[in-house]
């Protein structure tokens, strides 16, 4: 073939090279370019969050080939001794990590005790530099990260102002450490450290380097099995895994979130196709009748996908990358959800995954178009020359797989979570999705046909016409279906959420006051405890001890709360969910599990529970299962007076105050701090933790609202440009209405009538996919990718808002194409052929 | 019944084209008028300025008394909707609804649907030979029946005049006839009036009179 007739016959399939571009075309590219945006920011995002976890890890873990981890509180002193003799062991170099509170600062800085002979061979970056080397082992000298340094306002020669118990330590800046990277965090001596933080006789972590050639899998085995409870050894990798894992839900998460908008695109592809399709029926009727082959139809078609796809994704990955740039320096790479310290992150950029965010761009534009395209090249060439106004052709295959799709993903939501990740979650939602969309002229038909019809003439005309299309009708609403669905479930889950936060938050904060020290270092001691309670206007104080100890190397490590509370009477201090119970008085001591735990360990009320307390294996028994939002990582409560038996530790780091009849809260609060010192507690009532914890909730939840609403808007959008097509191609049939009398007014009725019918069938049937998607975001993949159980709350007022704005609008919409298309020059629409 | 005295009326801009020029005609009650005239002329033209949609520039369109140019666009939809009945060359059906409900758009517009209505358009359906297809789909139907069911569209609220656009120039030369006939049966039936422009002898020889359109105005060709 000539090229002039290959480009003849490129434009008859496509329709004139400028249409390809305009309007719901642009629409449909913009879709694709906005979900391969949001994709692919939400990917340069997270990468750089994990490279950044990953490297601080490695940074801080230096050439080891080994770590010796504990708990929080750390592990005793003389196990290095132990492992630096040990015959495979090269080098051991022990360290006392601490987060200091900074005096008079909420803030805290992570300080580093290190033995700097040892050091220097493991981990080079926790050495100071300093003009007096011997600062390295003075206990009044600290060097910073250059960083830590510039976020202080601290230059070496000046001092720096910690907080140890209620105590202030004051130390000397005695040079830099580390590079010039942000990380901040600064070095002292292991013994000052030690000393000076109360942390005699213990280290946190002891690094090992082998002697070369052992086998490291090995020797972690042999090692492992002298090691005291609650203290493993493990590879630096598995820290930082752990360090990751932590976050990793929350990250898929928003990925998938962002592949929702992919989807909507694909929609909106979807609708834009088969709407054109329909259109050039006759005219692609004309090219089989005239001897196109029905494949070479569907590639053209294709074809004009593939193009869509590219565009769509050049422009997507540039927006993308802007976005991730901008998110990344104004809220962190956790979008301000808390996982990470706030601080100058570069985006991690990499050829492939630029190329597989093409490539799914272009894909999602393919798979839009597939249906359309075979519809097309199905069609009977003398039918669809005949009648060239029919219904868009649904395919019968598209009805079995509605059901299976709809089955299939409902199955899928009772099946466990992979490697953690609720992958059948996600699954099964889109399946439900897909299902829903392939059910809509089915259901579109139900609907339409449970109707009366009106005796109003447009009405009665409106829905005359959208019972006859319903495969036109159900391409149009694809979109918009499916991110009413998205945004309904994502506001029925979020709603649960909040509502049970706030349920949480007053079931956990029945006290008046709440008195918390920041970090590792303050705490207070048993003096400071008695002198608290005997402080006017406070009738009754609770203390409560927190630390973290480590049940699995590679997992984060689990928090532990002693605290004083009633095992007769849990539920007055804890969410408890479901079952609890008071354990027999020779049955080990109650310890009640939060649900992370719970699953994790898959442990129920009754079980026994073995927990490592200060180097040696304590039995608890499981009592109770509560809710904790807090912490994520999960955690454990058990009685204050147990943990101090065990461990011999009596500092708390937490206390929740009761005021006496006739005290106030303000003179309270000033008692403790002219006791403890300005900045060195932080006392806060439960309506300011309520509001804080509420306005964090809202925070987070903002980004995953705004990504909601641009799907939906861009569904809207899709619809009205759907909307706007469709009158402008039924100008003859207005034309003919008009001239049998009816009112060009009565035609802009039974447009808008259409255009709400339209809608509302899409907002029903996207609330009721939407609900059923919202269970499985509950209870399927919140419940296993954060462990947190949630009652469930539909925000009905904010559900029917959502739904009666979009009906106005495409009933206005509609209304507003139609003055377009009922104008003098319709009239003259019939004049086609007379 | 309709009277117009001496319309003129331009298209085109900046350089107007002058499309009918002096046009007279006066058609009574119950007489059938066919318009002839080389194509581009301005037959089509001058059905739309007959039906009120089309404006004139010179002259006046005078309808059951009323002269066009004093009635807003609600009284002209009026008008039409109670006095006249179109038939088109391409049928204009709506493929969304039935035989039937088609037939009865007419009446359902002026707010008749009773049971008297549904006689009506049975009858009517009856009339033009399709009242065994009166609950079927337009797609099942032939050029020809399609068109019938225009007629019994046009004619089924009993309208005073029934502009005819060329209604057999989609038709083959028998169906065309068929047709034909049955129009004249059914308008004779109600007793409308009839303007009818078609390129057709065949459907030309029935009319009470036939004028040929010229650039110059109307001129008798058959009295
Ligand atoms: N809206 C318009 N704007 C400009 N020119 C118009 C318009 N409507 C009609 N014309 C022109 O007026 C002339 C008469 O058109 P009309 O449709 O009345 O012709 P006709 O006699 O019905 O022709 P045919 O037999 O081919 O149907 C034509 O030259 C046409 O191009
Ligand atoms: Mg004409």
């Amino acid at each position: 073939m000539s090229v002039a007739a290959q480009y003849a016959l490129s434009r008859a399939i496509s329709g004139r090279a400028r249409d390809v571009l305009k309007g719901r075309t642009l629409l449909a590219v913009m879709a694709i370019a906005f979900g391969v945006a949001l994709g692919y920011a939400v990917h340069v995002i997270n990468q750089s969050a994990v490279r950044e976890l990953a490297s601080g890890v490695a940074l801080l873990s230096g050439a080891a080939d080994l770590e010796v981890r504990g708990p929080r509180e750390g592990f005793d002193e003389h196990l290095y001794p132990v492992l630096a003799r040990d015959r495979d062991v090269q080098d051991a170099s022990p360290v006392v990590e601490v987060d200091a509170k900074l005096a008079g600062a909420r803030a805290t800085l992570q300080v580093i005790g290190v033995d700097v002979f040892r050091a220097r061979s493991i981990t080079p970056a926790l050495v100071g530099r300093g003009d007096d080397a011997l600062d390295t082992l003075r206990p009044d000298a600290i060097f910073l990260t250059r960083a830590a340094a510039r976020g202080l306002g601290v230059e070496p020669g000046q001092s720096l102002h910690l907080q140890a118990g209620l105590q202030v330590a004051t130390l000397r800046v005695a040079g830099y450490v580390g590079d010039d990277g942000d990380r901040q965090y600064a070095v002292m001596d292991i013994a000052a450290v030690q000393d000076r933080f109360a942390r005699d006789g213990r280290v946190t972590r002891v690094d090992l380097r082998l002697a070369p050639g052992v086998d490291r899998a090995a020797v972690a085995r042999r090692l492992q099995a002298s090691l005291p409870a609650g203290v493993h050894v493990a590879p630096p990798a598995t820290t930082a895994d752990a360090v990751t894992r932590f976050s990793r839900a929350y990250r898929v998460n928003l990925d998938v979130l962002a592949l929702v908008a992919l989807f909507t695109g694909a929609m909106l592809v979807y609708a834009t196709q088969t709407l054109a399709v329909a259109r050039r029926r006759t005219q692609f009727a004309l090219l089989r009748t005239l001897g196109l082959s029905s494949r070479r139809l569907v590639a053209g078609v294709l074809g004009e996908a593939i193009v869509l796809g590219i565009v769509g994704a050049i422009v997507g990955l540039v927006a993308g990358y802007a976005l991730a740039l901008l998110a990344l320096q104004r809220f962190g790479p956790d979008l301000g959800a808390g996982y990470f310290e706030p601080g100058a992150v570069r985006p991690s950029v990499d050829a492939w995954s630029i190329l597989a965010f093409a490539l799914l761009g272009v894909l999602a534009a393919v798979v839009g178009s597939l249906l359309p395209a075979l519809d097309a090249s199905h069609a009977a060439p003398a039918a669809a020359l005949k009648a060239a106004d029919a219904d868009v052709v649904v395919p019968a295959r598209s009805r079995p797989l509605a059901w299976i799709g709809l089955g299939a993903g409902a199955a899928m939501a009772f099946l466990p979570a992979v490697n953690e990740l609720p992958i059948f979650g996600y699954l099964a939602i889109a399946l439900i999705l897909l299902g829903g969309i392939l059910a809509l002229p089915t259901l579109a038909r139900a609907l339409l046909h449970a109707l009366p019809v009106p005796r109003h003439v447009p009405a009665a005309l409106a829905l005359s016409h959208l019972r006859a299309t319903p495969g036109r009708f159900a391409s149009m609403l694809a979109a918009v279906v499916a991110s009413v669905a998205l945004m309904s479930a994502m506001a029925i889950m979020v709603d649960s959420f909040r509502d049970s936060l706030d349920a949480w938050l007053r079931v956990m904060l029945p006290a008046d006051i709440y008195v918390r020290t920041a970090g590792d270092t303050a705490f207070l001691s048993v003096a400071d405890q008695q002198a608290i309670s005997a402080l006017p206007g406070v009738a009754h104080a609770e203390f409560m001890r927190a630390t973290t100890i480590s049940l699995d190397p590679a997992r984060p490590p689990v928090v532990l709360l002693a605290r004083d509370i009633d095992a007769h009477d849990a539920s007055a201090r804890l969410a408890l969910v479901g079952a609890s119970m008071v354990p027999r008085v020779d049955a080990p001591p109650p310890a009640w599990i939060s649900e992370a735990v719970a699953d994790a360990a898959h442990l129920r009320p009754g079980d026994t529970l073995t927990l490592p307390i200060a180097g040696r294996d304590v039995a608890f028994t499981v009592a109770g299962i509560w809710r904790d939002y807090a912490r994520q990582q999960g955690s454990i409560v058990i009685e204050r007076k147990r943990y101090a038996a065990s461990s011999g530790d009596a500092t708390v780091n937490e206390a929740a105050l009761w005021l006496a009849q006739d005290a106030r809260a303000g003179a309270v609060r000033n008692a403790l701090l002219a006791y403890a010192g300005t900045g060195r507690l932080q006392v806060t009532t439960p309506g300011e933790l309520r509001r804080l914890s509420l306005a964090t909730f809202d925070r987070t939840f903002a980004v995953t609202y705004a990504l909601e609403a641009a799907a939906v808007v861009i569904g809207l959008a899709g619809l009205s440009a759907a909307l706007v097509a469709q009158t402008l191609a039924r100008r003859r049939e207005f034309g003919m209405l008009r001239h049998v009398g009816m009112p060009r007014r009565a035609i802009g009725r039974m447009l808008a009538i259409e255009g709400a019918l339209l809608a509302a069938t899409g907002v029903i049937v996207g609330f009721v996919l939407g609900f059923a998607i919202s269970l499985i975001l509950i209870h399927v993949v919140n419940r296993q990718s954060f462990h947190w159980g949630m009652d469930l709350h539909v925000p009905w007022p904010s559900l029917a808002a959502l739904g009666a704005v979009l009906i106005v609008l495409a009933a206005a919409t509609a209304r507003l194409a139609s003055n377009h298309a009922t104008g003098q020059d319709a009239v003259r629409a019939v004049r086609d052929d007379w | 019944m309709v009277e117009l005295r001496g319309i003129g009326k331009s298209f085109g801009r900046p350089v107007p084209r002058r499309v009918l020029h002096d046009v007279s005609l006066h058609v009574d009650r119950g007489e059938r008028i066919a318009i002839v005239g080389a194509s581009g002329v301005g037959k089509s033209t001058l059905l739309n300025v007959v039906a009120g949609l089309e404006t004139v520039d010179e002259g006046h369109v005078i309808i059951d008394g009323h002269d066009l140019a004093t009635l807003d666009d609600e009284r002209k939809a009026t008008l039409r909707r109670e006095r006249l009945g179109f038939v088109f060359q391409a049928f204009h059906i709506l493929p969304y609804l039935t035989v039937a409900q088609n037939v009865a758009l007419p009446l359902a517009l002026l707010g008749r649907r009773n049971a008297e209505a549904d006689t009506r358009v049975h009858a009517m359906l009856a009339s033009v030979g399709l009242a065994d297809r009166a609950h079927g789909a337009p797609s099942e139907l032939s050029g020809g029946e399609l068109q019938r069911v225009a007629i019994a569209r046009a004619l089924v609220h009993r309208p005073a005049l029934v502009l005819a656009d060329e209604p057999t120039g989609n038709l083959d030369p028998d169906t065309a006839r068929t047709v034909v006939a049955t129009m004249h049966d059914a308008i004779g039936e109600s007793g409308a009036s009839l303007v009818l422009v078609t390129h057709s002898h065949t459907a030309a020889a029935s009319a009470d009179r036939v004028y040929r359109l010229t650039p110059s105005g109307l001129v008798l060709d058959r009295g």
